[in-house]
């Protein structure tokens, strides 16, 4: 993609192909649902907090309601009586939707497998990114959401159509 | 004229197919006939602090009844403890009240070591309670800056996070993990203070009172923050033993009760510390208990490093607590102890013991039942969020559907700790 700086003063001509302007537009502000479920939550308000500060990432807007977000983290565990809840939260995201399972027990159930907790989030989402740790550090949670930004930037005109 | 619920499912999950005949008697007779409104708060709600369902009877913006409705964070946290040997158990403690896994691990250890009649050094007393009042003062800062960010102050919130990552770079250095360090454990903790622990707690001790001067400055003068506060959710001291409450939402009401000065653990009446308390009642005392808290835990803190005994940080015990790597090599029977504690853990009678202690939310208890097995047969949490969630009710009521938010701020509620 042709960069052009503004501070120059001419202001000339970019050239670049559809693909890569929607995805850079896609990853430079991915606003996270602002969704917590329980102790990977207080790491994620962490992380957005003033030593980590998310917004460098453009992520600084968390939006209340799922119709505005693009980003759903999952940062906790899922219990049975909230995976209905959540698959809803989902489902009342507009495309394009991302999902990441932040900690053991959104991944994988974690320390926790009875009768209570969902073992693993994918189980009733399509999950993008999985980010380890009970729970994880922010420069964790930081790594996810790049590695997530990654992927989001090689998506070609074909994933949109399928969705 | 029908009313419906107001959530509104998609296709893709059951929608809600009761009728309002099966709240009958939980809310008005008026909302039968559609003069009040039912209205579903949570449990995906900005202002909830984690997944509390309130459901809402509401007259226009004023609240007739207030039912919380809580399980979406049971975790089955204490059938899990049931299966696994004592020590193992504080590892879920932990993820209780996840805001002060300390304090969590605290009163589990309390109990196993009551039950067994384990003891537990003076030097590890003092590390715990220099944990516990440096738990409560992150736990506080957690409180400030989400109740802030509710009734809309923002900065608050990036104030009171950073000190809260100094602290859990404290902790980060005793146990190697931000937050659920299980650094407690049964006997004392898991290691000795680490020779860069002490001069970075005496820099905060130092820098931490201008800093809780700051979070005043920000909200005691701030006349919106004054009008959203004060005459909110009052609660008269009957009414607050009579619900249950406990810790900071108690004090707040004027009763004198706190567990550190009432039944001391740890060494706490080797301290001096005053209890604040409240007049009113309202939103507004219960955030001024809670800031005073912060002044009395960097007091407790001071007095606890200058008189921070020596000697050894866990119980000898070998029957309970495994030696160190050291003697493996040279001892035989070191080498048993080591096996049996890592295989199979130590036994507890078949004895019922309960402890409570106070945590930055209120009182919590642990009821730990023993086998004269190494698993324990019941684990039993009482714990503060479940008492005060179940108070919204009684505390919300005739009040405005706004003012609710900042009720449910001012008790401090971990859905984790209620629902476990």
């Amino acid at each position: 993609m042709g960069v052009v700086s503004s501070k120059l003063g001419n202001l000339g001509v970019v050239t670049t192909s559809l693909e890569d302007a929607i995805n850079w537009a896609r990853t430079g502000a991915m606003w996270p649902l602002l969704f917590g479920l329980a102790c990977c939550a207080i790491e994620m308000m962490s992380t957005q907090a003033s030593n980590y500060d998310l917004s460098r990432f453009g992520m600084e807007l968390n939006r209340a309601s799922p119709r505005q977000s693009d980003l759903i983290i999952v940062a906790g565990r899922v219990t049975r009586k909230m995976a209905p809840v959540l698959r809803q939260l989902y489902d009342q995201m507009a495309s394009p939707k991302y999902v990441l399972s932040m900690g053991d027990c959104a991944s994988c159930g974690g320390v926790y497998n009875n009768y209570a907790i969902v073992q693993g989030v994918d189980e009733i989402l399509p999950v993008d990114v999985y980010v380890a740790g009970c729970p994880p550090r922010p420069e964790q949670l930081i790594h996810g959401i790049l590695t997530l930004q990654e992927k989001v930037k090689t998506e070609r005109w074909t994933d949109w159509i399928k969705g | 004229m029908a009313i419906t619920p107001v959530a509104q499912p998609t296709e893709s999950v059951a929608k809600w197919e009761g009728s309002v005949e099966e709240l009958r008697g939980l809310v008005s007779d008026r909302a039968m006939t559609g003069e009040t409104l039912l209205l579903n708060m949570g449990p995906h709600h900005p202002s909830t602090h984690g997944v509390l369902r309130l459901l809402l009877e509401l007259d226009g913006e004023q609240i007739v009844t207030c039912m919380p409705d809580i399980g979406y964070l049971h975790t089955g946290i204490e059938k899990n403890i049931e299966s696994k040997t004592y020590e193992k158990g504080v590892t879920l403690t932990d993820r209780m009240d996840y805001l002060s896994p300390m304090s969590n691990n605290m009163v589990y250890c309390l109990a196993v070591e009551r039950l067994t009649g384990l003891d537990v050094p003076e030097r590890a007393q003092a590390i715990r309670v220099i944990c516990l009042e440096l738990a409560r003062i992150a736990s506080h800062c957690v409180w400030l800056g989400t109740h802030a960010l509710d009734m809309g102050a923002m900065s608050v919130f990036l104030y009171a996070f950073r000190e809260r990552e100094f602290i859990l770079d404290m902790f980060e250095m005793l146990s190697g993990q931000r937050m659920m360090g299980s650094y407690f454990r049964p006997g004392g903790v898991w290691r000795d203070l680490v020779p860069e622990f002490l001069p970075a707690l005496e820099k905060f001790v130092d820098f931490m009172p201008a800093k809780v001067g700051d979070y005043e400055s920000l909200l005691v003068s701030n006349p919106i923050w004054i009008d959203r506060t004060q005459g909110i959710g009052v609660v008269e001291p009957e009414e607050a033993l009579n619900l249950g409450m406990s810790g900071p939402t108690l004090r707040a009401s004027g009763v004198n009760w706190d567990i550190r000065k009432a039944e001391p653990y740890s060494g706490y009446d080797r301290y001096e510390f005053d209890v604040p308390l409240g007049e009113h009642g309202d939103v507004y005392d219960r955030f001024f208990v809670r800031m005073q808290e912060f002044r009395q835990s960097i007091r407790i803190i001071k007095q606890a490093m200058k008189a921070l005994p020596g000697g050894p940080f866990r119980s000898q015990n070998r029957k309970f607590v495994p030696p160190p790597r050291a003697e493996l090599g040279q001892s035989m029977e070191a080498v048993i102890h080591h096996f049996k504690l890592w295989t199979e853990g130590f036994s507890a009678p078949d004895e019922e013991v309960y402890v409570s202690i106070e945590s930055p939310r209120g009182e919590i208890g642990c009821y730990l039942h023993g086998t004269g097995d190494n698993k324990p047969r019941r684990v039993h949490f009482k714990t503060p969020s479940f008492m005060h969630i179940s108070a919204l009710g009684a505390m919300s009521k005739n009040h405005m559907l706004a003012d609710l938010v900042g009720i449910i701020g001012s008790i401090d509620c971990v859905l984790g700790d209620s629902d476990r």
